[in-house]
């Protein structure tokens, strides 16, 4: 007996420190503490270092068939995109061009961005269908298809973060803007040497919705 | 009886929009009808609405627009998308007044549909480098102080297809991916008190529960400067669109961020590289690099009237209007040209200019039937100046997509029709 209520006035103290220790760190105190379980299935990104990456593996060669079978319906056979889906192969040299093609072995700067992007929103519609094996892959059979890997590099968690992406440095930081000249908020007025001729109309290009069409 | 009276009056419209197809539906839809008249409402007359009981308070549980503004719609362009539920649609800026959008007409874009969301379903995670990895509720998230502002949300890519030419023929789809509105939230920085943030904790990223999974990497200092959760705007609940319960809000900065569904906050000590923010929304540059993590929208204004939608109907005087905006602050002032940028007059400016929220301006004019070139540029409190086409164009070439803020040119033609044109 003297024990019970021994045990139960240490409990109630512990009680009553840990939520004096929540009321001085908490201001509000709203809300609840999430379990391990709870994040594990929300926590799903995956970072360029490779951190979040989940256990799993696969290559180019299991990965034709899965995309075949999950992504070629859009993507093409090859990655190069049916309709007005994106192209996911090929582009290479084309980004200082006219008419840029930027695909994820052309542009995309890491790998861990396709193992992400796949994994939280593909295949369109399906999202969070793919087990972590099948995403690792489509992204190996991908990574092989723009020739940074080899048909049989087993891509996994361990190794995800270490891809050398063709186009990783191609991006710069940071932002330059305000990259125009007039920042000092006297623009011109009046007798301003501006272009005045038409050189152009959307009208005469005849791509607006027709209920628009004047 | 009533409703006969009515039915009539819907088949009038429809024979009316018919008969004057061959204006163009842009014409037929806002000003020509408008221009229509029954004499037999006018004086002397005694008008047939004033002969006959309205409808009563129980007929219209929630409100809609007037059966003759049904033409002021959210529109989209089939071509541009190969899925209507990854694509975008246009504010009809040029049909609205004042500074506030209708919350069912601020533009949609979406990269995964719609989601549906019980709010007692919600829950926002929040976890990473923080003391406390926690969850909340909705109602959670209404008990924290709360916040109401104003801020305009553009797409980066507003304008966008306008880069190396003049394309679209319409100030809703070379503009219209803006809207303006009350937003009603929780301050990140209040939130951030009940989980604590590990002094490593430099960026975070937001994600939906779209099927998009929509992520963006937001650096700490801009999330605990001004961001919000927002569930309400202009006094409402979020529309589903929109993000229905809670989405973020980031004032000044590119629309894709504010993360729409928002289902968890991780604090991390760097960025997380998203698609979003790497294949998407990264401006490429002539010599084939692209800058990256281009937030901030630059100064921006537009003439929603005159418009290719809004043509000039009669001689005389006019009210040009307009909306200018900045994501840097506050507008401080906009400056209009009727001769294609030689000649600048500077616009009234009205009541409120806020902080990263859309401004209105007016200014009158008189039309005798000539070519006009309509333009406006906004200049914001810090001095920044809208820029023309060959500024940008010089500096970024013709192929970067996103934060084309340039000035827009309107052809005001002899007969009052509106064109949306290039100069060079």
């Amino acid at each position: 007996m003297f024990d019970l209520v021994k045990h139960s006035i240490l409990f109630s103290f512990f009680i009553f420190l840990s939520s004096f220790v929540n009321a001085d760190d908490r201001k509000f105190n709203l809300g609840k503490l999430a379990t391990k379980t709870e994040i594990a299935g929300w926590n799903i990104d995956v970072r360029p270092d490779g951190k979040g990456a989940p256990k799993g593996s696969g290559d180019a060669i299991k990965g034709e068939e899965v995309y075949a079978e999950q992504c070629a319906a859009c993507h093409g056979d090859f990655g190069e995109g049916v309709d007005r889906w994106p192209e996911l192969v090929g582009g290479e040299g084309s980004l200082d061009t006219h008419d840029p093609v930027k695909t994820t072995g052309s542009y995309w700067p890491y790998a861990s961005t396709m193992y992400d992007y796949i994994y939280r929103a593909m295949p369109f519609g399906v999202a969070q269908s793919l087990t972590h094996d099948e995403t690792y892959q489509i992204v190996a059979y991908l990574l092989y298809m723009n020739e940074i890997i080899e048909e049989d590099f087993v891509l996994s968690e361990k190794n995800i973060g270490k891809i050398k992406m063709p186009n990783q440095k191609g991006f710069l930081l940071p932002d330059p803007r305000p990259d125009i000249a007039n920042t000092d908020g006297k623009p011109c007025m009046e007798n301003c040497k501006v272009p005045t001729k038409i050189i152009g109309k959307a009208r005469d290009i005849d791509v607006t919705p027709e209920e628009e069409k004047s | 009886m009533k409703k006969d009276k009515k039915q009539s009056l819907k088949l009038n419209r429809r024979e009316l929009l018919v008969g004057t197809a061959s204006l163009g539906a842009m014409a037929a839809s806002n000003s020509v009808f408008a221009n229509e008249v029954s004499s037999k409402n006018l004086p002397p007359n005694v008008p047939e609405w004033t002969g006959e009981l309205g409808d009563g308070v129980d007929v219209n549980p929630y409100g809609m627009p007037s059966q003759f503004e049904e033409n002021v719609i959210r529109r989209n362009v089939e071509w541009l998308t190969a899925s209507s539920q990854s694509s975008v649609n246009f504010t009809p800026i040029q049909d609205l007044e004042g500074i506030v959008t209708p919350n069912g007409l601020c533009f949609e874009r979406h990269h995964g549909g719609v989601s549906i969301i019980n709010p007692k379903d919600y829950r926002l995670m929040i976890n990473g480098l923080v003391d406390r990895e926690m969850i909340f509720t909705l109602e959670d998230l209404k008990r924290f102080p709360q916040t109401n502002k104003f801020y305009f949300l553009e797409c980066a890519a507003n304008g966008g297809m306008e880069w190396k030419g003049s394309q679209l023929n319409g100030c809703q789809y070379t503009f219209g991916m803006v809207h303006n509105v009350q937003y009603t939230g929780v301050k990140l920085s209040d939130l951030i008190q009940e989980t604590g943030l590990k002094p490593k904790a430099k960026w975070v990223l937001a994600e939906g529960s779209d099927s998009s999974g929509m992520t963006r990497s937001i650096p700490i200092e801009k999330l605990l400067d001004d961001c919000m959760i927002a569930w309400a705007m202009n006094g409402e609940a979020l529309r589903s669109e929109q993000g229905y319960p809670a989405r973020l809000v980031v004032p000044g900065w590119e629309g894709n961020m504010w993360v729409k569904w928002l289902r968890r906050l991780e604090f991390g000590d760097m960025p997380y590289m998203t698609r979003e923010e790497t294949s998407k929304y990264t401006d490429l540059l002539p010599e084939g690099k692209a800058r990256m993590f281009t937030w901030v929208m630059d100064a921006k204004s537009v003439v929603t009237s005159p418009s290719p939608e809004k043509p000039i109907l009669n001689k005389g005087v006019h009210q040009l209007r307009g909306l200018a905006w900045s994501g840097r602050g506050k507008i401080s002032r906009v400056d209009v040209s009727l001769d294609g940028g030689k000649n600048w007059k500077t616009a009234k400016l009205h009541d409120p200019v806020l902080s990263k929220s859309v401004a209105r301006f007016t200014f009158p004019f008189e039309w005798n039937g000539e070519e006009l070139l309509i333009q406006s540029r906004a200049i914001d409190e810090t001095n920044y100046v809208q820029p023309t086409i060959q500024e940008l164009q010089k500096i970024r070439g013709v192929n970067s997509i996103y934060h084309n803020n340039s000035i827009a040119t309107w052809l005001v033609n002899s007969d009052g029709k509106v064109d949306n044109v290039r100069l060079g």
